[in-house]
């Protein structure tokens, strides 16, 4: 049952990439743009994102058990080091670069854009090196 | 600053119909969506491979149906030189994996739980995302 529900949230996340245009690395880079010409949307998707999901991280937590699975499985990592700042300062200078992060990157595959083809392959070639130099810091 | 091409309705709608895929992973599976993590795990580790491909697959879907159901064209502008495609995508592929989330992992699902660590990570990329932009503004 949960890789039907894999499929599903993977469907929803694609469609809300899509509906809210973040799948287009204009809209993205228009919203980092902010010194220039402005378009402040991206807040309003992680808004979005947000009132409908945090509350269920607290309602759920602990005690009850998922619907599908034995246990809720999340890192709880809770450090604060250089991996995380180094990592999260590549990865927002990539994204500055191509107006591209993971999740519209891979949806916008359904494009059949040589050019999002090509960062997606570079970008699984990046997680791969990190792979094998052992830097990896768990997924969340 | 001037504000410019601003969507506020469609943002906000189509992240609400994110953050609904976040909870049904979440209360159905057990797991926080960061695609970074799905699509790594995806190459690199033999746990829920199944699953993590699955997601993949319906990302790539996604957009295809709403293509389909509301016959609108999707159109993305993105950079055409090769030079620039593999150097952001390395950066965001090995950046990501160093900082442990993307957008979605420390943006969406992080913060949803009010994860400190996460709400550091988002503030960092934003942050080097908008000074790239605005240097590559400058050159």
């Amino acid at each position: 049952m949960n890789k039907i529900i894999s499929l599903i949230c993977g469907i929803i996340f694609g469609i809300g990439l899509t509906f809210s245009q973040m799948i287009d690395p204009a809209k993205v880079l228009g919203f980092l743009n902010i010194f220039g010409e402005w378009d402040p949307s991206l807040a309003f998707v992680m808004i979005g994102a947000l009132i409908i999901s945090s509350p269920f991280f607290h309602l759920f937590k602990d005690n009850k058990k998922p619907i599908f699975a034995d246990k809720f499985s999340y890192s709880n990592n809770k450090e604060l080091n250089k991996k995380l700042i180094i990592g999260s300062s590549l990865f927002g200078a990539g994204w500055g670069l191509a107006g591209l992060c993971p999740g519209p990157a891979i949806a916008s595959l359904a494009l059949l854009n040589l050019n999002s083809v090509g960062f997606v392959i570079f970008m699984f070639i990046g997680f791969y090196l990190v792979k094998l130099s052992d830097l990896t810091t768990q997924a969340r | 600053m001037n504000i410019v091409n601003f969507t506020p309705v469609s943002a906000f709608l189509g992240g609400s119909l994110i953050g609904l895929a976040v909870v049904i992973f979440f209360v159905f599976n057990g797991r926080l969506i960061g695609i970074s993590g799905i699509a790594s795990n995806f190459l690199t580790s033999k746990i829920n491979r199944v699953d993590n491909f699955l997601f993949i697959v319906g990302l790539i879907i996604g957009p295809m149906l709403y293509k389909i159901f509301t016959s609108q064209e999707i159109n993305i502008s993105i950079s055409n030189s090769f030079y620039l495609l593999a150097v952001a995508g390395l950066l965001v592929g090995a950046g990501t994996r160093i900082g442990g989330g993307c957008t979605s992992g420390h943006g969406i699902s992080g913060i949803g739980k009010f994860s400190l660590r996460s709400i550091v990570a988002t503030v960092t990329f934003m942050i080097v995302g908008i000074l790239t932009v605005s240097v590559k503004n400058l050159i």
